[in-house]
Formats: C-alpha cells, sequence, structure tokens
C-alpha cells in the first residue's frame, strides 16, 4: 500500500498505469491546443498541413494572426488592465482582513469572518447577478434623486473590476491568514521593545514576513481576475475581457486563431506558475 | 531459556550506505532488551526490519523459531509502539485497542472483555470512551502499549516511545514501562538514544554504532566493563583524555603531559590512545603512595550542585584541562570552595584505556 | 473600516437586493408590485425544476467522479512515489488548472468533435469509417466539468494526505488489517477534512458553472445557470432571473450545509 508494505507487483503497476493514463487526460486537451496553433490549416483540427506562424502573423484576406486581429488585442490589453486594478484592490483588503481577524479581536467577529469565506460558496453567477441588479437599482436610485448617471453603477469596466474584486478578496485573505498563523507574535514584540514604532514594525517586521504569501497571492489573483468568466458576464460593458471574447468566437464556429491565443496564453501562465513555485520555494528554505 | 528472536548476520544497505552492516543476537524469552545509539547509527533501520517495515539486504531474522525474511508485517508474531504512538485520532481509546482484535474476528463481547481487562492493566480502567487527543503524553503511551500488548504479540518493539515526553514524566515512565514488562512477561526490544533509558530497564543492552554491535551486555556490565572506546564515551559520564603509550607495561602521557598508569583493555594499542576515568572513580583528599593508585592535584574551578548528584568541575595539577569529579553528599567534602587545590587519587584499574 | 465596506457593499448589499427583486412582479398593468410570482413561474414550468433537480444531482455526481479520480492521484503523489518525483508531479499536476477554463474546455472541443482529433485518428486507424459526433451530450460534458473541477479536489486531498504520517498506515498493518480495512478505517476519516473541502468547492464550482455545460453539453444539456443567464440576457426579465439565482443560492448553501452537517465539519474549518 505504501513503501514499507508489501505489495504486488499488479498492484504496483496498475497504479503506475492509471497515473500515467491520469497525466495524459490532464495534458491532453492543452497539448492539442497548442499543436494546433501551428498547422497549416484553417480549421483547428488535423491533418496535419504544415508548420506556420500564420495564426499569429498573417495579415490577409483568408487568415487574420492574432498580432493583426485589433479585437483580440484589445480584449487583451482589458483583461490585463482589469486583472492589474483587481490584484492590487484586493491584495490591499484581503492582507487588510487577514489582520483583522488573525489579529484582533472584536464583537460578531465570528459572523464577520464566516461572511468574509461566503464567497468561496457563492456561485459566481449568483455573484454577478445581485452585483448588476445592486447597482443598477443604486444608479437608478442616484440619476432620478441627484440627476446624474453614475456611470460606475452601469455595466462598466470599473464594474467589472469591483464585482471581481468582490470574491477574489477572500482568496487573498486566505492565503495571507495562512502565513500570518505561522508569524511569532514576539517578534513584533521584540522589535517595539528595541524602540520601534508601530509603522516600522510593519514595514520592517511583518511585511517582509508576509512577501512570499503577498506575492502568491497576488498571482493568484491576477490570474483568477484574467480568466474569470462567470461573474464577469452579467457586468460587462463595452470592453469585453478576453474569456469573454474568447467564448463568443467559441461559440459561433472557430479559427486556429483561438489556437493561437491559447499557446500564448498557456506559455504566459506556465512560466508566471513556474517563477510563483520557484519564488515560494526559495522564500521557504530559507 | 527459549529465544524468542535470533539474527543472524543481518545486514541492510541504502545504496552505498551501511545502515546495518552485520548484526547477530539473540534475545531470550521474557526479557527487556534495548539497542542503544546515536541518532543516525542503524537502530531504528534495524527495528523497522524485525517489525518486517523493511525487507533486509541479507541475513536471518528468526522469531520463536520461525523465519520472518519474506513475510509481511501483519503476519509476524510481533507488534511495535511507533515512535510518534500513532494513535487514530478519530477513534476513542477502546476503539483504537479493539482495532487489532476486530481484525482477527473476535466476538464483541470477547473484545470487550479484552479491552477492558488490558486498560485494568495499565491503569487506565474506564478510559474506554475517552478521545485520544485529550489524554495525557503518559496516557497515550499507556493505550500505545496496550493496544499492542492486547493481541499478545510474542515480542513488542517499542522505538524510542518516551522520546516526546518531558523529563520528569519520562522518569516515571521508564518505571512504569519495566513494570509493565514484568507483569505481562512480553520480550520487549526497546530501541533509544537515551542510555539512562536502556540502563535502567534493561535485562540485557546492545550498543550500536555505525550499524554494528559494539557491546551487548548487562546494564551493569555495560557501565563497569566497556569494551570499546565507543562504549566506554557513549553510556555514562566520564573524562576523557587524549593520550599516548610510553611503556607497554601501562603507562601513558596525555596530551596535557601528565603521567598515568592505566588500564590496557585493548590489546594492541600501538601509540595513541584514549583514556576513560569515570566522575566517580575520582577518590578526593588522599595521599600516599599505594602501588595500584594515580595521584594528581585537583583546582577545583566550579561545584555543580545538583543534590545527590553534586559534582565539581576542576582542572589537573597544572594543566588546563577539565575533569568532572563526584562528590559525595557527606559532611567531609561540605567545605570545599571554588579556588581550593586538593589532592585526589584514582586507582588504576578505573584509568581505562582505549585504542 | 474598508473591510465592512466591502462586506457589506459587495457581498450582503447586492444578495439582499437579489432577494427582493425576486419577490417583484411586473403585474397586468406594468406595475411592480411585491409577489411569489416568480417563484410560482419556477414551480409552475416544468423545465424549471426539472433542470434544477437535474443540476443538483449531476453536481453530486461530478463531486462524486471527481473524488474517486483524483484519490488515488493524491494517495501516490503522497504516499508511494519517491520524494525526487514528487515536487515535480505536483508541479504537472497544478500547471493546467492556471490556464483559463475556456482554453481547457476549447482543448476537449477540438478533440472530441466531429471533425476533431480522436475522430481523425480513428478514421485513420481505420476503426470507424464516418465520424462520429463526441461532443454535445451529457457525458462529454460530465468529463468536462470532472476536468474542470480535479484541481479543486486534488490540492486539499493531498494537503490532508500529507499530514499523515505513514505510522499511521503501518501501525494499522501491525495490528492486522487488510488493505481495504486500512482504506475505509484509517485513511478515509484521517483525510476527511481535506474530502470536505474539496468537495464543497467542487460542488460549487459545477453548480454555478456555466462555460463547460454551455459549450460541452448538448441542446438538452440544460444547466441552471443557463437559465438564468436566458432571463438576464435573452429575456429581460430580471426578477425572474433574480427568483432564479435566489433558488439556486438556498441550493448550494442547503447542500453544503448538509454535507457539513452529515460529516460534523464546520465552514470556516473546512474552508481554510
Amino acid at each position: 500500500m505504501i513503501k514499507s508494505l508489501p505489495k504486488s507487483k499488479f498492484y504496483d503497476n496498475g497504479f503506475k498505469i492509471y497515473v500515467v493514463l491520469f497525466y495524459i487526460f490532464l495534458f491532453s486537451p492543452l497539448v492539442i491546443t497548442c499543436i494546433l496553433a501551428f498547422n497549416d490549416s484553417d480549421f483547428p483540427t488535423l491533418p496535419w498541413n504544415g508548420f506556420s506562424l500564420d495564426w499569429f502573423f498573417s495579415d490577409t484576406e483568408q487568415r487574420v494572426g492574432l498580432f493583426s486581429d485589433s479585437a483580440n488585442l484589445k480584449s487583451i490589453w482589458v483583461s490585463i488592465q482589469t486583472a492589474f486594478f483587481v490584484s492590487i484592490f484586493s491584495l490591499v483588503i484581503g492582507t487588510m482582513g487577514a489582520f483583522l481577524f488573525e489579529q484582533e479581536d472584536f464583537r460578531f467577529k465570528q459572523g464577520l469572518y464566516f461572511l468574509a469565506l461566503s464567497p468561496l460558496v457563492i456561485p459566481g453567477v449568483i455573484l454577478g447577478i445581485s452585483l448588476l441588479l445592486a447597482t443598477n437599482s443604486a444608479g437608478t436610485f442616484v440619476e432620478e434623486n441627484f440627476g446624474f448617471d453614475f456611470s460606475i453603477l452601469r455595466p462598466s469596466f470599473w464594474l467589472v473590476v469591483l464585482g471581481q474584486f468582490a470574491f477574489i478578496s477572500t482568496f487573498v485573505l486566505l492565503v495571507v491568514s495562512a502565513r500570518l498563523k505561522k508569524f511569532d507574535k514576539s517578534l513584533e514584540e521584540a522589535a517595539l521593545n528595541l524602540g520601534a514604532s508601530r509603522f516600522d514594525v510593519i514595514r520592517l517586521i511583518t511585511l517582509p514576513f508576509l512577501r512570499p504569501a503577498l506575492i502568491g497571492a497576488g498571482a493568484v489573483a491576477f490570474l483568477m481576475s484574467f480568466e474569470n468568466f462567470n461573474t464577469t458576464m452579467f457586468l460587462i460593458g463595452s470592453d469585453t475581457t478576453l474569456p469573454i471574447n474568447l467564448y463568443l468566437q467559441v461559440r459561433d464556429g472557430s479559427t486556429p486563431i483561438i489556437n493561437a491565443i491559447s499557446f500564448l496564453l498557456i506559455i504566459s501562465t506556465s512560466i508566471l506558475a513556474i517563477i510563483n513555485l520557484i519564488f515560494t520555494k526559495k522564500e521557504n528554505s530559507r | 531459556m527459549n529465544q524468542s528472536l535470533v539474527i543472524e548476520s543481518l545486514k541492510k544497505s541504502f545504496g552505498d550506505f551501511k545502515a546495518v552492516d552485520g548484526i547477530d543476537f539473540y534475545v531470550e524469552e521474557g526479557k527487556f532488551f534495548s539497542i542503544l545509539g546515536p541518532s543516525g547509527c542503524g537502530k531504528t533501520t534495524l527495528l523497522r526490519m524485525i517489525a518486517g517495515f523493511l525487507e533486509p539486504s541479507s541475513g536471518s531474522i528468526r522469531i520463536c523459531g520461525d523465519e520472518m525474511i519474506g513475510i509481511s508485517p501483519n503476519k509476524r508474531p510481533v507488534n511495535l509502539v511507533f515512535q510518534n504512538l500513532a494513535l487514530f485520532p478519530m477513534m476513542d481509546v477502546g476503539e483504537n485497542i479493539a482495532f487489532g482484535l476486530k481484525r482477527q474476528n473476535f466476538s464483541k463481547k470477547e473484545i470487550e472483555e479484552k479491552v477492558k481487562n488490558i486498560l485494568e492493566k495499565v491503569h487506565l480502567t474506564g478510559y474506554e470512551r475517552k478521545n485520544v487527543s485529550n489524554l495525557s503524553g503518559g496516557q497515550k503511551q499507556r493505550v500505545a502499549i496496550a493496544r499492542s500488548l492486547v493481541l499478545e504479540p510474542s515480542i513488542l518493539l517499542l522505538d524510542e516511545p518516551l522520546g516526546a515526553l518531558d523529563l520528569k514524566l519520562r522518569e516515571q515512565m521508564k518505571i512504569e514501562l519495566k513494570k509493565l514488562q514484568n507483569e505481562f512477561g512480553t520480550t520487549f526490544i526497546y530501541i533509544t538514544h537515551d542510555q539512562s533509558e536502556a540502563l535502567v530497564m534493561s535485562d540485557k543492552v546492545a550498543v550500536m554504532n555505525n550499524g554494528k554491535f559494539e557491546q551487548i551486555d548487562t546494564p551493569k556490565n555495560l557501565y563497569a566493563n566497556p569494551k570499546t572506546s565507543f562504549v566506554a564515551n557513549f553510556v555514562g559520564e566520564t573524562n576523557k583524555f587524549e593520550a599516548k603509550l610510553i611503556d607497554d607495561a601501562g603507562v601513558v602521557k596525555t596530551k596535557e603531559g601528565i603521567d598515568f598508569r592505566v588500564n590496557l583493555i585493548d590489546k594492541n594499542i600501538k601509540k595513541d590512545c584514549f583514556v576513560f576515568i569515570r566522575p566517580e572513580a575520582i577518590v578526593m583528599m588522599v595521599e600516599g603512595n599505594m602501588e595500584d593508585m594515580n595521584y594528581f592535584d585537583l583546582s577545583i574551578k566550579t561545584i555543580l550542585f545538583d543534590g545527590s548528584n553534586t559534582k565539581v568541575l576542576a582542572t589537573l595539577n597544572d594543566t588546563e584541562h577539565e575533569i568532572m569529579v563526584s562528590l559525595p553528599q557527606n559532611r567531609k567534602f561540605a567545605h570545599i570552595k571554588e579556588g581550593e587545590v586538593i589532592s585526589a587519587g584514582v586507582h588504576i584499574s578505573d584509568c581505562k584505556c582505549y585504542e | 473600516m474598508p473591510i465592512f465596506l466591502w462586506l457589506f457593499l459587495l457581498i450582503v448589499l447586492p444578495h439582499i437586493e437579489l432577494f427582493l427583486m425576486s419577490l417583484k412582479y411586473e403585474n397586468d398593468m406594468g406595475d411592480m408590485v411585491w409577489s411569489l410570482q416568480n417563484y410560482g413561474e419556477f414551480f409552475a414550468e416544468e423545465i424549471y425544476w426539472l433542470t434544477f433537480i437535474r443540476v443538483a444531482l449531476y453536481s453530486i455526481l461530478v463531486t462524486f467522479l471527481t473524488f474517486v479520480i483524483t484519490f488515488p492521484i493524491a494517495f501516490y503523489i503522497t504516499k508511494i512515489v519517491s520524494v525526487k518525483y514528487k515536487g515535480f508531479l505536483i508541479i504537472l499536476l497544478l500547471m493546467p488548472f492556471w490556464v483559463s477554463e475556456l482554453v481547457r474546455v476549447y482543448g476537449w472541443m477540438i478533440l472530441l468533435r466531429e471533425s476533431g482529433v480522436i475522430n481523425y485518428f480513428l478514421q485513420a486507424l481505420g476503426l470507424i469509417d464516418k465520424p462520429i459526433e463526441m461532443l454535445y451530450n451529457d457525458v462529454s460534458m460530465i468529463m468536462g466539468l470532472v476536468y474542470t473541477s480535479m484541481l479543486f479536489m486534488v490540492v486539499p486531498l493531498i494537503s490532508s494526505l500529507d499530514g499523515m504520517d505513514d505510522s499511521y498506515i503501518e501501525a494499522a498493518h501491525d495490528l492486522g488489517a487488510s488493505k481495504i480495512v486500512i482504506f475505509f478505517k484509517i485513511v478515509i476519516p484521517y483525510t476527511a477534512p481535506g474530502i470536505v473541502s474539496g468537495s464543497i468547492v467542487v460542488f460549487m464550482l459545477t453548480l454555478g458553472n456555466y462555460l463547460t455545460p454551455n459549450l460541452m453539453g448538448g441542446k438538452n444539456s440544460l444547466w441552471f445557470t443557463e437559465q438564468i443567464y436566458n432571463q438576464f440576457i435573452a429575456s429581460f426579465n430580471w426578477n425572474q432571473g433574480a427568483a432564479f439565482g435566489f433558488l439556486l443560492l438556498i441550493l448550494s448553501s442547503f447542500i453544503i450545509w448538509l454535507g457539513l452537517k452529515l460529516t460534523k465539519q464546520n465552514l470556516t474549518k473546512a474552508l481554510s
């Protein structure tokens, strides 16, 4: 069963075969997507017609490569901006929340903590429509009573940021809390005892300790925002994010340009994941 | 007397590393046998081979006359008390103890009976429904031992089970374990790096180093007549001198330049050797020139008061070499102060010299 | 203070609004009135509540399948494979999930569909004459959902198995337990917290998934989120949609509560 217990060849090999099959299952859709991005064909399927970079660089009537496709490029840019703001905001609030729930004591703490974790169990679609309804009502209310159109309350770029921020903060909070739990409070006390100010302590002791968690949480927040679909779907204005844009293309028939975008996404997220991993490993081994 | 366990030329290597390097020994039925050694000496590997969690590279393990190589752990008449005890946290005390019995298809009534009896024997009567996480360290210990003993194994293996306890509790558990072993009459094989545990509890102790046994002996002999310099150094407190042999009849000069007449334990010493002198072998305030004594002066540096175990730290003659000397707690030595110089002596036979 | 703003403005208030909106109904005069009519609609139309029940059952099925498929992997990584490969296998396991769900679903689509890669190979090998449509049915949809959810199950499983000392298994074996007994009496109870938190997240994500059922399921594989979407975007009946949303919220909360109750766990503990 485990290394130290007797086991049969059958059990051992059966297990190995299962694991190999599992990993094939795991990677086949991604690998095939990447490969077909370079197929010299008008459809994302086999047969293999030879290697081509058309779906990245071409700019002809029949084939518009990714780098000439302004709609897709724009949606990528919108997604990057969204993810950037969402990760900044949720890092700030999530970290503050982690401090609040880990280090302070106050009435209704349990209830509030429960509330802070609730976005984990609220389906994204519901969060999306709730926010849409609430902001719409608020927007109507403002317009009727004060007579001006408060654009943030209409489906728009900033509403998407707000909606994603609402639940991504929870993930940041969890990651930072986990790290903060391991923090030895006597380090802070020692620093205070040695004459550091409250601000110095946070800047010189606590934040450096949290750094790996903050970087990790930031990366997670960025990716979650970048690929969010469910919540975004209802809050989107005229600036479509990449997942929405891709969805529309996949639904209405596809060209290998989607493979090209997927290839770039797979490569860049893999690199980001590996950097993040190496970074946390380094920090942990210290 | 029957032999519970016989081990012959047992070896285990991990790659190039020889964890257990040719070990032979036997354990008589009903004895408390300890394997004592520093961490990394291979004692856990040896124990896990006896339990069956590791396959030896070569050699033989016989339990009650039956060869055990190739037999899985659950089919061996031995049970292991794990270092971390491995009490199942999702079961209560009674369920933990009943776990093995249930696997042997005892009836419900028998199980209940047996659990009750064993709990009584380990002084935990009525603890059946307690949660294991609410027990104290010593209680957990006893539950773990009861869980194994209830299956009535031929041999109980114990892997440093006292390691996690604090000092006071450890002292208590030592006595408790010894008593339990007497009561049950089961053969115990106990591994530890703590020499006091091994000496107090065991009928016999094997001292292990670098995958080999240095000496197998009674605790008393182990302390009084260590066969190798490793045993002399590892078992009990001692003062160690680096020295050179200057007369084959048994005279050495230490690195600090003091001459000792010594008891040559290793017969084939060339030149470099080590001399070991127990703190209690040194007699204070003696003068004279008896044939079989070494005499020297002690300058008292520090008195380390510890009740009946009080010692002094002193330097020898006019060297800087510090040694430890036991101070009997009687009036005679009450006046000794730091800074004093006192004459002292040690019997030649107590100056043990090894290669 | 910003925490309170976040929680109240973005979490509590919108859900209250969701509830209120679901109780408003446009009557024949075109006026908004308080009414349970939106919920009545749900029970009156068979397709609504049938979909609702179907989605609940399928989500439980997906959660269970995900557990069954990933548990051996988590066990292999934590208990069997040598430490050398462990880190590598874990990275490999996590990598696909950093990539957008849409990309993964798309990958499956080009594999499975009629003109897809698998059909191409099957034809090339001479196993079939005509391409088979493997996409757009319940099986492909469930496979897609399981694939998408695996990460959220395997990570808690790995961490709880990692926290389990091998000596528990050895002790049980030493005390005479068979593999099956060890598995059900020791391993499963020990990893229960990991299983529960993994299951909650997987269930929730499956229930609220839109992309996978929409793109991989057939015309008849309606998912409840799609009906919410239709009410909002296609019919523009926000009040009806709000009622649907609220029902979905109740369903997910209820099943999670039930799961926690049955396994005697606590939400805050299970999630962190």
